[in-house]
């Protein structure tokens, strides 16, 4: 995903050199073709991620439109402060572009995990967050993100996953897609889990449950749209987030549903809290935390049995 | 160089009357690590700074970046006598519905070039913009002054190397020396010296000077503009509270706002 990402953002970089690549030091390998053919627009500032983000400020003033790398929690958390004043503050259109969304490194452990990342970013005002779910996505994004008009967190994650028809669904930031539609009950999701989702509604179609499944790959601006329509075409709806419980999808939808107001049946499908001590690949922790594809459409199906148990209930009496 | 001293020396005295008439008007704080950069300012605003109200955004200008933010009444006090700050926008200044807030903000334009208050950002700001101004081959220059408060952050080091690495000979750093911080002076806090052998050691071109003499600020500020492959750093010997007696070295005034039998004996003072 990153490395189609900066391929196409090499392209662009390559008509435009007022276009600033940043790094924290990080970038081994996929960003080799960047660095060697920008090698003008390509900076690494060092192991020194707010002073990468307030010289990218700096830059940004002096008309340069400015990239920054880093993995997540470096990117969003080391610098959060600066992130605030410098670009948000400001109204600068700096991109932050955060590697590793959720467990994405797997086995490197917590330090590197990004999961309390959109929680973060959602508080801060202009800010914009999108998290593209596959290869394609990811270019649309480098190439949307090129003259967005805000300041922008690109969340990136699992490498290698593409699009059904290996063509871009997103078409617009802020603007949800919808994967597919059914009437039973509506999952939304965004990044890692929008593909794992699309395998968990062929498993209910399969049962001959239909579910619908929207990507919503941006956060800010959020598509409340979007959820009140899944409200009120749905008596369940479910949120599927790589990402801790608290702060993040989950707790945006809810914010909608309970203005809405929503009577339905909802349930935050997340990352709890509190780790456990257990390590592994995210294949692995995403199974341990109830995020793999298999996991996901057993509590699904026991949510939708109970829901027609308590149908059934309220008929008999 | 020739430059007319007693010129700036009157505008100081001017500066430091309207800092003290604006702090005591609003009760607001801050007013000894203001007077203690008032020299520093009016020589970068009235000689120093290639820029003017006229044309603010003229993409060759210098940049400043005030990043001690908190002593922003003698910021504003300059930028006022400059033509920057209306009278008006003045009144605005620390009171309920006004604009101008106790730390500078950017978004207000009026020759601000970036908003600060939080410590230690000045100065990577200031190196990214003398990076893309050098990039650009630009004959604009960047000054940022910090509080040696800031010298306690991480991130002013990181730009630190930043700057040398890159060879930021466009990139000027004052720093405010006045040796007292938020609670007591810098040698009690985090000692700083040997200041100059540090900035040394991390390859920039220091200078040390009296930060209330004209004279020397000037000469400073032209030989660090003259600078070939190094970023410059003139360290300003100040004193807190600068020009009023009772003021000076003193930590209550970081907080304390004259009353008015004070605000009568500082006025006398620097007149």
């Amino acid at each position: 995903m990153r490395q189609a990402f900066y391929d196409r953002l090499e392209q662009i970089a390559r008509s435009d050199k007022n276009l600033y690549i940043l790094t924290a030091n990080l970038g081994f390998r996929f960003l080799d073709r960047i660095r060697s053919t920008c090698s003008e627009q390509f900076l690494d500032v060092g192991v020194a991620e707010a002073n990468m983000i307030s010289l990218a400020a700096g830059m940004s003033t002096c008309g340069k439109n400015v990239y920054c790398y880093s993995i997540i929690p470096f990117l969003t958390m080391r610098a959060y402060e600066q992130v605030r004043v410098d670009v948000c503050y400001h109204g600068l259109k700096v991109k932050l572009v955060g590697m590793g969304a959720g467990f994405t490194y797997g086995l490197e452990g917590f330090t590197h995990f990004g999961i309390e990342d959109l929680a973060l970013m959602r508080a801060l005002p202009e800010l914009h967050i999108v998290a593209p779910d596959t290869v394609e996505n990811a270019v649309k994004v480098a190439e949307l993100s090129y003259s967005h008009p805000f300041p922008l967190y690109i969340r990136l994650g699992r490498a290698g996953v593409h699009s059904p028809d290996a063509q871009p669904s997103i078409r617009r930031i802020g603007e949800a897609s919808v994967v597919r539609e059914g009437r039973h009950l509506a999952i939304i999701a965004t990044g890692n889990m929008v593909p794992v989702c699309d395998v968990v509604a062929g498993q209910l179609a399969r049962d001959g449950i239909a579910a619908t499944l929207v990507n919503m790959h941006t956060i800010r601006p959020f598509d409340s749209e979007m959820v009140r329509r899944c409200a009120a075409e749905h008596p369940i709806i479910v949120t599927a987030e790589e990402h801790s419980i608290t702060g993040g999808l989950g707790s945006a939808v809810a914010e909608v549903l309970a203005e809405a107001p929503y009577t339905g049946r909802f349930a935050r499908i997340g990352i709890p809290e509190k780790l456990d001590t257990v390590i592994g690949h995210a294949d692995y922790l995403w199974d341990h935390y109830g995020l793999s594809a298999q996991k996901i459409y057993s509590r699904l199906m026991k949510m939708l049995k109970q829901e027609s148990e308590g149908a059934a209930h309220v008929l008999q009496s | 160089m020739e430059v007319d001293c007693e010129r700036l020396v009157a505008l100081a005295k001017k500066v430091r009357l309207h800092t003290l008439d604006i702090v005591c008007r609003t009760r607001c704080p801050h007013i000894g690590p203001a007077f203690s950069c008032i020299e520093l300012l009016v020589s970068l605003y009235f000689n120093t700074l290639k820029t003017c109200p006229e044309h603010p955004e003229d993409p060759e200008r210098d940049r400043f970046i005030f990043s001690k933010g908190h002593a922003c009444p003698a910021l504003y006090s300059v930028l006022f006598e400059r033509g920057f700050i209306s009278r008006e926008r003045m009144q605005g200044f620390a009171v309920n519905g006004g604009t101008m807030q106790q730390h500078p903000d950017y978004n207000l334009g009026c020759g601000i070039e970036f908003s600060t208050g939080s410590l230690g950002h000045g100065l990577s700001v200031g190196a990214g913009m003398a990076y893309a101004l050098k990039k650009d081959n630009s004959p604009a220059r960047v000054f940022v002054m910090l509080s040696d408060g800031e010298l306690n952050e991480g991130s002013t080091w990181e730009a630190v190397l930043f700057a040398a690495h890159h060879k930021l000979n466009n990139l000027v750093l004052i720093i405010d020396y006045n040796r007292m911080q938020a609670l007591g002076f810098t040698h009690d806090t985090l000692q700083l010296d040997p200041l100059a052998a540090k900035f040394e050691a991390f390859n920039w071109a220091p200078q040390t000077i009296d930060g209330h003499n004209f004279q020397a600020i000037l000469s400073s500020l032209d030989l660090a503009s003259r600078e070939d492959s190094k970023p410059s750093v003139v360290i300003a010997e100040t004193v807190k509270g600068k020009g009023v007696s009772f003021m000076e070295n003193n930590l209550q005034w970081h907080y304390d706002c004259p009353n008015s039998d004070q605000y009568a004996l500082a006025c006398g003072e620097i007149e």
